[in-house]
């Protein structure tokens, strides 16, 4: 996994990273690294500073404080150089419509060649890359007739053309059929098992961020929430589950720390004569996610590193 | 790091804007879409020069014996390439920045100056095909013009200098505009100047301050460069000062030419800091809400 590329041990570095726009802060002290080859995904919710997170580590927005660093330069004095280290996949929406996808794709390697060093052959071929993303068929299509699908990856093969030591992802499969979502994680895994490319994604949903991501990051109201594999997450949820109920025409919801919720159902149905439709169910990575948003959005508890610390403490959440 | 040089760099992107003018100059050409918004305003001008030439067929030119139609094919040239080197760049580069091309190209290593090339490649040669649209059938349809060697040298020279004045200006009003929508208000700014200077009648014809006005703005300039290349000694006769005042075009046509080059880079530049992925994700959300 190790390549003869690597300066710096580190893809990505960054530490106490703040946003603050006027008086809100967007990112309040935002610290994770990213060793080279690895893939992890920023998840949470909407408004969470996803978005923002991703656009300061690709050079696109100036942050307010703190120390970043992307394959060892500070993206807010990035030149050209180091541009031609990254990729940006972006989502096209109108863009280059008139231009066939060979073509669009030719075009964007150009500007890389002269960026080839010995260990890092730039750009990749054409073709191949077609190929790679299958494309092959649509080579000679005008972009304006692509599928959203064949669209997106259109803009994935865009964004790696120039051979990229790191790629950044923006909700990279909203608009994806579930055949394309496959085939965007094979490419995943072989850009970052083939190539030792580090990935960093953004995604709002937990269920993608498993599948792909080595690592996942929780990011809720400008902090991260929690760190680990989603083996690591999901190995400190074992002990959690929910018990759910209905009670004077609602449904309750509480959530139990300890492995026998059998405690707390002998409780409510002695204290609540009225429970009816009781339903036991082990907390899946999902609900987990859910309540860690939830937690934060309810400002119960912050910060926390290991899921475990944070997992399963709500003491009761009315759905 | 690299044994690369930023000039070899530079020079790469400047090679792919070169094919990336050329790519979507032929785009222009065949995409039906883009034929028709090219062909509509050198088919408007010759219609105008037979309408005009069959309508005033004995109205001369006050102070010459020559027809009025004949001065307004030059002033058309004038119109089409101001309106190709500042209508054009100002649309152009607005729905770029809406659409993510821009954000594309400032995500590619000197992909703006790759973008830029390509899109100065696009404008003069489209500019050039509608000036030959109309230069060619029009000298056929009107009298007494000049199409000589000289006339043509000169023209090149108008054509080039109406360009460099023009572009970069264009560039930075579309980069001022925050939608397409606002980028409408440059064609409709830039009738109202059509028509006070001097493309299908004398400018002596109006009122002093209306002249004035008239003589700030490239478009007479070119017009008058034009109709210098084009025309008849004798017909100088019907111009401001009975003069051609070849020195002041050049001059007026240079100050533009420096407020571009000064301002475009500056506006660019504030117009590429915007340039986001949510920027983007705002601009397509507006689209479907609104339409527009």
């Amino acid at each position: 996994m190790q390549s003869s590329t690597e300066t710096t041990a580190l893809a990505l570095d960054v530490r106490d990273l703040r946003m603050r726009y006027g008086t809100r802060d967007v990112l309040a002290g935002v610290t994770f690294t990213a060793k080279r080859g690895e893939v992890v995904a920023l998840l949470g919710p909407n408004g969470a500073g996803k978005t923002t997170t991703i656009e300061i580590l690709e050079g696109f927005r100036m942050r307010s404080a703190g120390d970043v660093s992307v394959l060892g330069i500070d993206p807010a004095r990035g030149n050209e150089a180091w541009r031609a280290r990254i990729g940006v996949v972006l989502q096209s929406w109108r863009d280059h419509k008139f231009w066939r996808v060979r073509e669009l794709l030719a075009y964007q390697a150009r500007f890389y060649a002269p960026f080839a060093t010995a260990e890092v052959a730039r750009p990749w071929d054409v073709d191949e890359l077609i190929e790679i993303v299958g494309l092959s068929k649509s080579a000679q299509a005008k972009v304006m007739t692509l599928s959203g699908g064949q669209r997106r990856r259109l803009d994935v093969a865009i964004g790696i053309v120039g051979r990229p030591e790191i790629v950044f992802f923006d909700e990279p499969t909203a608009g994806f059929d579930p055949h394309a979502g496959r085939d965007f994680h094979d490419l995943i895994h072989r850009l970052s098992d083939f190539e030792n490319t580090t990935i960093l994604m953004t995604t709002h949903d937990l269920d993608e961020a498993e599948k792909i991501a080595d690592r996942i990051l929780v990011l809720d109201e400008g902090r991260i929430v929690a760190d680990g594999s989603a083996d690591q997450l999901a190995r400190e949820l074992t002990t959690a589950a929910e018990v759910h109920w209905s009670s004077g025409g609602r449904r309750h919801v509480h959530a139990v720390r300890e492995g026998d919720p059998t405690a707390f159902i002998r409780d409510l149905l002695v204290k609540n004569p009225d429970v009816s439709e009781i339903e036991v169910r082990r907390a899946s990575l999902e609900d987990t996610y859910m309540a860690l948003v939830r937690r934060v959005e309810s400002g119960q508890s912050r910060g926390g590193d290991k899921p475990g610390e944070t997992a399963g403490k709500n003491p009761e959440v009315q759905a | 790091m690299t044994t690369t040089t930023g000039l070899d760099t530079r020079w790469a992107a400047v090679r792919a804007g070169l094919s990336r003018g050329w790519i979507e100059t032929r785009q222009n050409l065949t995409e039906t879409a883009l034929v028709i918004g090219q062909a509509i305003p050198p088919v408007a001008y010759i219609a105008v020069l037979v309408f005009m030439g069959w309508i005033l067929r004995r109205k001369t030119l006050p102070g010459t014996d020559f027809a009025v139609v004949t001065m307004v094919l030059p002033s058309l040239l004038g119109v089409s390439i101001a309106n190709g080197g500042l209508s054009s760049p100002a649309a152009s580069i607005t729905a770029d920045g809406e659409d993510g091309t821009l954000l594309r190209a400032k995500a590619t290593p000197n992909g703006m100056l790759g973008y830029l090339v390509g899109k100065i490649v696009m404008f003069a040669s489209t500019a050039l095909l509608a000036v030959l649209a109309i230069v060619i059938p029009g000298s056929l349809i009107v009298d007494d013009v000049i199409l000589d060697a000289r006339s043509s040298l000169l023209l090149a020279l108008i054509f080039v200098v109406g360009m460099v004045a023009t572009v970069p200006i264009g560039l930075a009003l579309g980069s001022l505009m925050r939608s397409s929508a606002q980028a409408l208000l440059v064609p409709l700014a830039w009738t109202l100047i059509m028509g006070v200077s001097g493309i299908f009648y004398p400018i002596t014809v109006l009122p002093r301050w209306l002249q004035w006005v008239a003589q700030a703005f490239p478009v007479y300039w070119v017009g008058l460069g034009a109709r210098s290349a084009m025309l008849p000694a004798e017909m100088v006769a019907a111009e401001i000062g009975g003069s051609w005042r070849t020195l002041e075009m050049f001059a007026v046509l240079g100050v533009w030419a420096a407020v571009g080059f000064l301002l475009a880079p500056i506006l660019l530049r504030r117009m590429a800091r915007r340039q986001s992925g949510s920027a983007l994700a705002k601009v397509r959300e507006r689209y479907m809400s609104k339409g527009y």
